[in-house]
């Protein structure tokens, strides 16, 4: 019996290239999901990725997908919907793609608030590299370039994006994986730029080196430290500290979005013109 | 001297970072692309044990990699970085910052097609793309000649003769991954050899203050271009002293390119970097039936020793020039092209054709470098190269 979703993969690609117990495949599925409830036409739904073990995963999709050069999905989508705003567009990138070598084109698409859904996958480390720490790598934890601890701070993506006006921020992990697929849903129905940060265990490259060494302790870990972000705004500092708030962590709706407001802007130079 | 080095099996990647630590340059700044990655990960635990002193650097792109390492180098250190493929195409804009300014930097580079499509493996198409910004380009053909040409390139890019960058370069995965027997020399004996950096003018002098990089309008800058074409023509001479330095110390000799049975050979094939090792077994063979053939594998592409090479094939009646990327121009590649100009004025000229081959890593075996003599005798026999320039096992 073929699996209901098995109509959204490519299934000569397959298998996948993830490590055992790696989460992108489950991100993976939350994304399937979401388009399959969604009903979403695959026809006008293009799946852009930049270049990483996340950024692999469009390969598998049965849909238009562009695999793209590190960093740059943001720019490439960009792109295709300035060309044809009918297209939904869905960015498949990681921590390291989006936040390191293309974190100004992550706050810049987030600033013109255009109708992209970028999704995250944030295993907290560079995995196709074999494990260098990245922006977002917790302070204190070990990577390969880290071997005594990661001393730099690192970014908290959902706020970044939030503070550089992206107007839907929300953030899953891969323990919590039907609320994911619920958050995923939401980004993409929304119109204008949503970002949805996915927590995806690496134990190959994060867990063995961080005593996270059995991929079903990072999924305790998440399930441990996430905190439903209504019951998050009920703690105190003191009960926040070592936990973050998973959900729907903002929300502006109506807000004008880039493709629509050069279009108009387009359309009344164009009456100008003619006038 | 010799007979202190220790002889370890290695990756290409493991010795060039041992080079790496015995320089010990002040910085590295890099970022991490396969196949290049191990070797910034070899050092970043060489740092974190104390081996060195240097200071590492650990940015968010290899434009960031590059431009770290033209402000320490600018600042008077010793700086390095590597990369490989896309992280040396996003450094093209500061590849003419390094040597614009004048500054030796030494990179390893290790050889991936670049994209797209993506693709991990080795050919020449990052480095070729870079030929004409201003940067020293040395070729290895084993993790041995990867490991010496990076001790070397530090004299030869300091010589105040010179002062460019220079980029070293082997064969992703073939060479930075596969194992082999590598001589190290002693620490000591390769701190001699570098020796300590002293820039004549650095940022970090309080008593003799300068500017790096300010607007040069048409006024100067026609003549800063052509201090750089003469320093790398310059460099030439800089390069053999320097090899012959290099093998007081390690008894191993290097020259701008190496002839392999050179000597009566009438078919010639010219390749770089680690096709040449697979060439040199099928000169073997051919010679084992009495073959008159060689091989010549090219070290030093910047500066292009035209003179040099003609005078070396100048014996030869076919040559073969295999080319690990395209150019797209549509008159084959690089190295082929280069060579045929440099012909252009010798008073005997072989029959000469070009192959493109290894693209994206396909493996290229004795049995296609077979067919390429196969196809110099067809030449010979001919008396007229049968066609320009070809792709190598390519499916039409
Ligand atoms: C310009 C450039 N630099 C470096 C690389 C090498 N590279 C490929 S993926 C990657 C990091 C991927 O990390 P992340 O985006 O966090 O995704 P993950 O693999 O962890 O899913 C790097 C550095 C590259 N492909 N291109």
């Amino acid at each position: 019996m073929a699996h209901p979703l098995e109509k959204y993969l490519r299934a000569g690609k397959l298998p996948h290239i993830w490590c055992a117990g790696c989460g992108h495949g489950i991100v993976t599925q939350a994304i399937l999901r979401a388009v399959d409830e969604l009903q979403l036409d695959t026809e006008k739904t293009v799946v852009v990725s930049g270049i990483g073990c996340s950024s692999r995963a469009p390969g598998y999709l049965h849909f238009d997908t562009l695999h793209t050069t590190h960093g740059r999905a943001i720019p490439f989508a960009t792109g295709i919907k300035m060309a044809n705003p009918e297209l939904r567009v869905i960015v498949v990138t990681g921590d390291g793609d989006a936040a390191a070598i293309g974190g100004n084109h992550l706050i810049h698409a987030a600033r013109r608030n255009i109708d992209l859904t970028v999704i995250c996958f944030n295993n907290t480390i560079y995995g196709m590299t074999s494990g260098q720490y990245s922006p977002v790598t917790p302070g204190g934890s070990f990577a390969s370039t880290a071997p005594y601890g990661m001393v730099e701070p690192s970014f908290d993506l959902c706020t970044l994006v939030a503070g550089a006006g992206g107007t839907f921020v929300a953030r899953g992990t891969t323990y919590h994986a039907r609320p994911l697929t619920n958050i995923i849903k939401e980004a993409i129905k929304h119109e204008g730029f949503s970002f949805v940060e996915a927590l995806s265990q690496c134990p190959t490259y994060y867990g063995r080196r961080n005593k996270l060494r059995a991929p079903l302790d990072m999924l305790y870990w998440y399930r441990d430290h996430a905190v439903g972000v209504s019951q998050w705004e009920k703690l105190t500092d003191d009960e926040k500290a070592g936990k973050f708030p998973i959900g729907v962590l903002k929300k502006v709706e109506h807000a004008p979005e880039f493709s629509r407001v050069y279009s108009e802007l387009i359309a009344r130079a164009r009456e100008r013109s003619e006038a | 001297m010799a007979n202190e080095q220790r002889l370890a099996a290695m990756t290409g990647n493991e010795a060039v970072a041992h080079a790496l630590r015995q320089i010990d340059p002040d910085v590295i700044a890099a970022y991490p692309i396969t196949p290049q990655t191990d070797i910034v990960q070899y050092y970043s635990q060489f740092v974190s044990d104390g081996l060195v002193k240097t200071e590492m650097v650990t940015v968010e792109s290899e434009h960031s990699a590059m431009s770290a390492t033209i402000g320490a180098s600018a600042a008077g250190a010793r700086a390095m970085t590597a990369t490989s493929s896309q992280g040396l195409a996003l450094m093209w804009e500061m590849l003419h910052i390094a040597s614009g300014y004048r500054l030796p930097i030494v990179m390893p580079v290790v050889n991936r097609a670049l994209s797209g499509p993506i693709n991990i493996h080795c050919d020449h198409s990052d480095t070729m793309g870079a030929l004409t910004t201003g940067w020293i380009q040395i070729y290895a053909e084993s993790a041995q000649e990867a490991y010496d040409n990076a001790i070397q390139a530090v004299r030869i890019a300091e010589d105040p003769r010179v002062l460019l960058p220079t980029m070293v370069c082997d064969d992703g995965f073939i060479t930075s991954h596969g194992i082999e027997n590598v001589s190290l020399l002693p620490d000591e004996v390769v701190k001699g050899f570098v020796g300590e950096y002293k820039p004549s003018k650095f940022l970090l002098n309080i008593s003799d203050p300068v500017t790096v990089g300010p607007l040069v309008l048409p006024d100067y800058y026609t003549e800063l271009k052509f201090q750089q074409a003469e320093a790398m023509k310059a460099a030439k001479q800089v390069i053999l002293e320097v090899a012959e330095e290099y093998a007081k110390i390690s008894g191993r000799k290097y020259g701008l390119f190496e002839e392999y049975k050179m000597d009566d050979a009438e078919r010639v094939v010219v390749v770089l970097s680690s096709a040449a090792g697979t060439a040199k077994a099928v000169v073997n063979q051919l010679r084992a039936k009495g073959e008159k053939v060689g091989l010549l594998k090219p070290r030093v592409l910047r500066p292009f020793p035209a003179e040099e090479l003609v005078a070396a094939l100048s014996g030869a009646k076919a040559v073969a020039v295999m080319d690990r990327a395209e150019t797209f121009s549509t008159q084959g590649g690089q190295l082929f092209t280069e060579l045929r100009a440099a012909f252009y004025d010798a008073p005997k000229r072989p029959l000469m054709r070009g192959y493109v081959f290894g693209l994206g890593g396909r493996d290229t075996t004795v049995r296609e470098i077979g067919k390429v003599f196969e196809d110099l005798r067809g030449d010979l026999e001919r008396g007229s190269v049968s066609e320009k320039y070809t792709h190598l096992d390519v499916r039409v």
